[in-house]
C-alpha cells in the first residue's frame, strides 16, 4: 500500500480572458493510491457531488469522467457499491456536469484521459461510497438509540439486531447527517466487488438504441449545421456566395463563423445539400503547399542529425564506432486519423446570460473556458451535458476544443440552437491527428551481444505545443514525442547512449490518439530489440528477459504471455513478441501471423497485462482486445496523406479499418 | 408520403432524395439507428427493409415504398422485451462505447432469420460490413452463437 504523496497538484489559473488550465505531469511509475483516506492529505470529497441516493433505494453515481467504451460507467460504480454496501441492482449511473469539484484528482481539470480514469479515482470513489454508509449508519443509529457500531450495512439496508431498514427509508435522514469527518476504506483482502469480472451497466441502454449519444441531440427549435471548411489547413474564407445554399428547401440561415461557413437547417439533408450549393471562395494560404511524401524526406533528412537530448549516459559515439555488431533502421510512421465510429458534432444553444452545450466530450473544462471566451460569459455560466461518446481515443480531448468551439460560434451567429454534425469526411479530413513521425535507431552490441550502445533520433511534431499544456514541454522535450524511448529499460540500461529529439512545426493540427507517443515508440523499440537478437544469434524471448533484468513488471507480463501461448504455431505461421510499459499497465503480446502474397494476416494474440490493480476484469480484457484491433488497424492500413495541402483520404473506403473477417483469436490475461 | 416504419404507418413530409436514415433520425426522431459513414461503407445505418438488412443511408426514402421498416428500437416484437439478439449482446458484454451497435444487432438478427445457426464463417460474411473501432468483433461472434441457441431452445425471434 503506498499513498499519493510527492505529486504536484494540477490548478486552474485564472486570467482575465477566462479560464486557463494548468497542467503538471505525474510522475512516472505512480502506483495506485489505496490507503485510508485519513492518511492520504486530501480532503474528503464532499459526496452529495458525487451520490444521490433515492428514497425508491436507487443508488445513482455521478460519472466525473466520460464514458466512451473504456467502462467508466461500471467501473466508478463498483468503487462506490464496495464501500456502500448497496444492491448492485439499484445503482443508476448519470454525467455529472462541468463543475470543478468533477476536476481529474491527478490532473485538476475535468476530463478523461491518459489512460487515468480508473486509477486516479480509486479513493474518490471509494470514499464517497464510505462516507455515505457511515452517514446512513448514523440516521439508522440514531433512529434505533443504538451505538452505530452496533450497526452494519449490507445489500442496501441498515442492520442492527433485530433492526433492519432500507437505504431508501434512511436517505432522508442520513442527508442531515454531517459528513464524517475521515473514512476507514476497506482492506483489500475483504473486497466482494472490485475485482471480479462485472458486466456493463450500459448494456441495456445501447442494445436497445436509448443511449444518447452527441449526435442524436435534440432540443426545441434546435437547427441542424453542416459547415463548410477550408480544403487546406489553416486556409480563411475570402468571400462566399450563400443565394444557391439558402434557395435549396429546409436551409434556414447561411452564416460565417471563424472556420467556414456554416449552413443552418431543418435537418441534416437539407444542410448537406446547402453545402454542396454553398460558394466559396478560399484564401488558401501556405496550408496549400503541405505535401506529406516531401514532409517525410525532410524528416528523413533531420534524423541523420542530433536533435535535442532526451535522455543520454555516456559517449555514445565513440562507443558505436567501436562496436563489432551494429544494427541501424529507419521508420516513418503516417500521420493517423481518429476515426471514431461517431463522426464529431456538439450542439450548442447561446442566451444572454448562459450557454448550454450537448456533445460527447473527454475535456469538459477546456470547452467550458473555450465556450466562455467565445460567449463572454463566466465558464460557470457554460453549462455542458456530456452525452455517451461514440469513441474518443483522444479527439474529443482538445485544447482547442475545436468542434465544440465551432458549434458556440455557429449559435451565438444563427441565434437559435444549433447541432454542428461533421460528416465522415469532414471528420477524416479536420487534422488532429496523430503526429507523423521519423525514427533513426543505430544499435552497438558488445561481446555478450547486449547493447553497448544507443543511439535514437526521434522526429515529429509536438503534440502540446501551441495548447496550455506546452508549459509541460521541458528543455524543449515533449514527454508525449519520447515516452516509451526516452524511459525505455532497453535504452537505459545500455551504458551509452543517446535520444534526440527534433519537433518540427507544420500547420497540420495534431493531437494524443489513443496510446499517444507509444504509437510508434513501442513498435520501434520491439521490432529493434528482434533484430538485435537475430544479430546477437539469440533467442527474442530470452534477449528481452535478459534486457529486462531489472524490470520484474516487463518480465512477469512476458512471461505470462508466453507460457499461454504454448507450443510453436501452426505450420506456416509466425510467432512474433513484444512487452512494454505505458500508462501505468505493463503488456506483453505473442502473435501467430502468416504471410500470402505479401498480404499480412494475424490469425491469434496471446496478451498479458500487469495494470496494477485489476478493477473490473471484464472490463481490462475488453480493453486489451480494443486496443490490438485498434493498434491492428494503424500497424495494416492506417496512413492519412496529404497532396497540395489536401488530405486524400475521407472515409472508410479510403481509410479502411479491421473488420469482423480479419479479426485474430484474442487471448488476455492478467498478471 | 407514407412509411411503415415498427409497425405503424407515419406520414412524413421529405425531399424524394432524402436517405431514409435521415428521416429515421431527424423527422422521426428514431435516433438509434447511426450515421458513420453515409456511403454503405461501415454498417452503423443498418435497418430492416421487410425483415431484410439494408443500409439506410444510401437508401433513398422514396423507394421504400410500402416495405415494412424495422429499426433498432422496433426490433423486439413485443415492444417491451428484448430480441434475443439483444439479451445476448448484454449476456456476452459486448458493447463498449455501443455506437455502432444498434447496426451490428440488426445485421446480426437479420442474420439469423435466414441462417439459425451459424458458422463462425457465416457470421463473419454477414458482419464484416458492420464496423466497430472498439473491437468487439471476437465477442460479436460469440454472441451471435449465443442469440442462436436462446433461440433454438424458444426464445422469440
Amino acid at each position: 500500500m503506498s499513498a499519493h504523496s510527492g505529486h504536484s497538484r494540477r490548478r486552474f489559473l485564472k486570467t482575465s480572458a477566462g479560464l486557463v488550465i494548468g497542467f503538471t505531469l505525474a510522475p512516472k511509475g505512480k502506483i495506485f493510491a489505496l490507503q485510508a483516506a485519513a492518511g492520504a492529505g486530501k480532503p474528503l470529497p464532499p459526496p452529495d457531488a458525487f451520490l444521490r441516493i433515492g428514497e425508491d433505494d436507487t443508488v445513482t453515481v455521478l460519472l466525473a469522467h466520460s464514458e466512451m467504451g473504456q467502462g467508466i460507467w461500471t467501473t466508478l460504480p463498483m468503487m462506490v457499491a464496495e464501500e456502500l454496501g448497496c444492491d448492485w441492482s439499484n445503482i443508476r449511473v448519470e454525467t455529472a456536469p462541468a463543475a470543478p469539484v468533477y476536476a481529474h484528482p491527478d490532473y485538476g481539470a475535468q476530463m478523461t484521459g491518459g489512460s487515468s480514469s480508473t486509477y486516479s479515482e480509486l479513493d474518490r470513489y471509494r470514499q464517497v461510497g464510505a462516507m455515505a454508509r457511515e452517514m446512513l449508519v448514523a440516521a439508522a443509529a440514531a433512529q434505533w438509540k443504538v451505538p452505530a457500531s452496533t450497526c452494519r450495512a449490507e445489500s442496501g439496508f441498515v442492520v442492527s439486531g433485530t433492526h433492519k431498514a432500507s437505504f431508501g427509508s434512511l436517505a432522508k435522514a442520513a442527508q442531515a447527517q454531517k459528513p464524517p469527518a475521515s473514512v476507514k476504506l476497506k482492506d483489500r483482502k475483504d473486497w466482494k466487488i472490485l475485482g471480479k469480472p462485472t458486466k456493463r451497466l450500459d448494456s441495456p441502454q445501447k442494445v436497445t438504441g436509448k443511449a444518447q449519444f452527441g449526435i442524436d441531440v435534440q432540443q426545441p427549435g434546435m437547427k441542424t449545421v453542416l459547415i463548410a471548411r477550408s480544403p487546406v489547413f489553416g486556409g480563411k474564407v475570402k468571400s462566399f456566395h450563400a443565394e444557391k445554399a439558402k434557395a435549396v428547401p429546409g436551409v434556414r440561415a447561411v452564416v460565417q463563423v471563424p472556420s467556414g461557413v456554416a449552413v443552418v437547417a431543418d435537418h441534416f439533408w437539407a444542410a448537406n445539400l446547402g453545402r454542396e450549393a454553398l460558394e466559396v471562395d478560399w484564401d488558401l494560404g501556405a496550408g496549400a503547399d503541405l505535401d506529406s511524401t516531401k514532409m517525410a524526406a525532410h524528416y528523413r533528412t533531420l534524423a541523420e542529425k542530433d536533435g535535442v537530448k532526451a535522455a543520454a549516459a555516456g559517449d555514445v559515439n565513440t562507443s558505436l564506432a567501436a562496436a563489432k555488431t551494429k544494427v541501424e533502421a529507419e521508420y516513418a510512421f503516417p500521420y493517423l486519423a481518429h476515426a471514431t465510429m461517431e463522426p464529431l458534432n456538439c450542439a450548442a444553444s447561446v442566451g444572454a446570460d448562459s450557454c448550454e452545450i450537448w456533445t460527447g466530450t473527454q475535456f469538459q473544462s477546456g470547452d467550458q473556458a473555450v465556450a466562455a471566451k467565445i460567449t463572454g460569459l463566466k465558464p460557470e455560466q457554460v453549462k455542458i451535458h456530456t452525452t455517451f461518446l461514440g469513441g474518443g481515443f483522444g479527439r474529443r480531448a482538445n485544447p482547442a476544443s475545436d468542434f465544440v468551439a465551432e458549434a458556440v460560434h455557429v449559435a451565438k451567429a444563427a441565434g437559435v440552437p444549433v447541432k454542428v454534425v461533421w460528416t465522415r469526411e469532414d471528420d477524416m479530413r479536420g487534422g488532429y491527428y496523430r503526429p507523423m513521425w521519423a525514427h533513426s535507431v543505430s544499435v552497438g552490441l558488445g561481446p555478450d551481444g547486449l547493447p553497448a550502445a544507443w543511439r535514437q533520433q526521434i522526429v515529429g511534431q509536438s503534440i502540446m505545443e501551441g495548447t496550455p499544456f506546452a508549459m509541460l514541454i521541458k528543455d524543449g522535450i515533449d514527454e508525449a514525442s519520447v515516452e516509451g524511448v526516452a524511459d525505455s529499460p532497453y535504452v537505459k540500461r545500455t551504458p551509452h547512449h543517446f535520444v534526440g529529439l527534433h519537433s518540427p512545426k507544420s500547420a497540420v493540427p495534431v493531437l494524443w490518439w489513443r496510446s499517444v507517443g507509444h504509437t510508434h515508440t513501442a513498435y520501434v523499440m520491439e521490432t529493434m530489440v528482434d533484430a538485435l537478437a537475430a544479430a546477437a544469434g539469440q533467442d527474442p524471448v530470452a534477449y528481452r528477459r535478459a534486457l529486462l533484468k531489472g524490470s520484474p513488471r516487463h518480465v512477469g507480463a512476458l512471461d505470462l504471455a508466453v507460457a499461454k501461448a504454448g507450443a510453436a504455431p501452426p505450420k506456416g505461421q509466425f510467432r512474433g513478441v513484444a512487452v512494454h510499459h505505458s500508462f501505468e499497465s505493463y503488456v506483453a503480446q505473442v502473435a501467430d501471423v502468416s504471410v500470402d502474397k505479401g498480404r499480412i494476416r494475424v490469425h491469434r494474440v496471446v496478451a498479458a497485462i500487469d495494470c496494477g490493480i485489476c478493477i473490473n476484469p471484464a472490463g481490462v480484457t475488453a480493453q486489451v482486445e480494443s486496443a490490438i484491433v485498434y493498434g491492428l488497424t494503424a500497424a495494416l492500413y492506417g496512413e492519412i496523406t496529404l497532396k497540395n495541402g489536401r488530405v486524400q483520404q475521407g472515409n472508410f473506403d479510403d481509410y479502411p479499418v479491421l473488420r469482423m473477417n480479419e479479426m485474430p483469436k484474442i487471448e488476455v490475461h492478467i498478471v | 408520403m407514407k412509411l411503415n416504419v415498427n409497425g405503424k404507418v407515419r406520414d412524413v413530409e421529405a425531399p424524394p432524395d432524402m436517405p431514409l436514415l435521415w428521416v429515421l433520425r431527424d423527422l422521426l426522431a428514431l435516433t438509434g439507428t447511426k450515421y458513420g459513414c453515409g456511403m454503405a461503407q461501415c454498417g452503423a445505418c443498418t435497418v430492416h427493409l421487410n425483415g431484410e438488412a439494408v443500409r439506410s443511408c444510401v437508401l433513398p426514402v422514396s423507394e421504400v415504398g410500402a416495405r415494412k421498416v424495422t429499426t433498432i428500437e422496433g426490433l423486439s416484437a413485443d415492444g417491451g422485451g428484448l430480441h434475443p439478439v439483444q439479451r445476448a449482446w448484454i449476456e456476452a458484454d459486448v458493447v463498449q462505447c455501443g455506437y455502432c451497435q444498434p447496426g451490428q444487432i440488426m445485421a446480426a438478427a437479420a442474420l439469423l432469420k435466414e441462417a439459425p445457426k451459424p458458422s463462425d464463417a457465416e457470421i463473419d460474411a454477414a458482419l464484416s460490413a458492420s464496423l466497430c473501432r472498439c473491437g468487439t468483433y471476437q465477442r460479436i461472434r460469440e454472441a451471435v452463437h449465443l442469440a442462436a441457441s436462446m433461440t433454438a431452445q424458444g426464445g422469440k425471434a
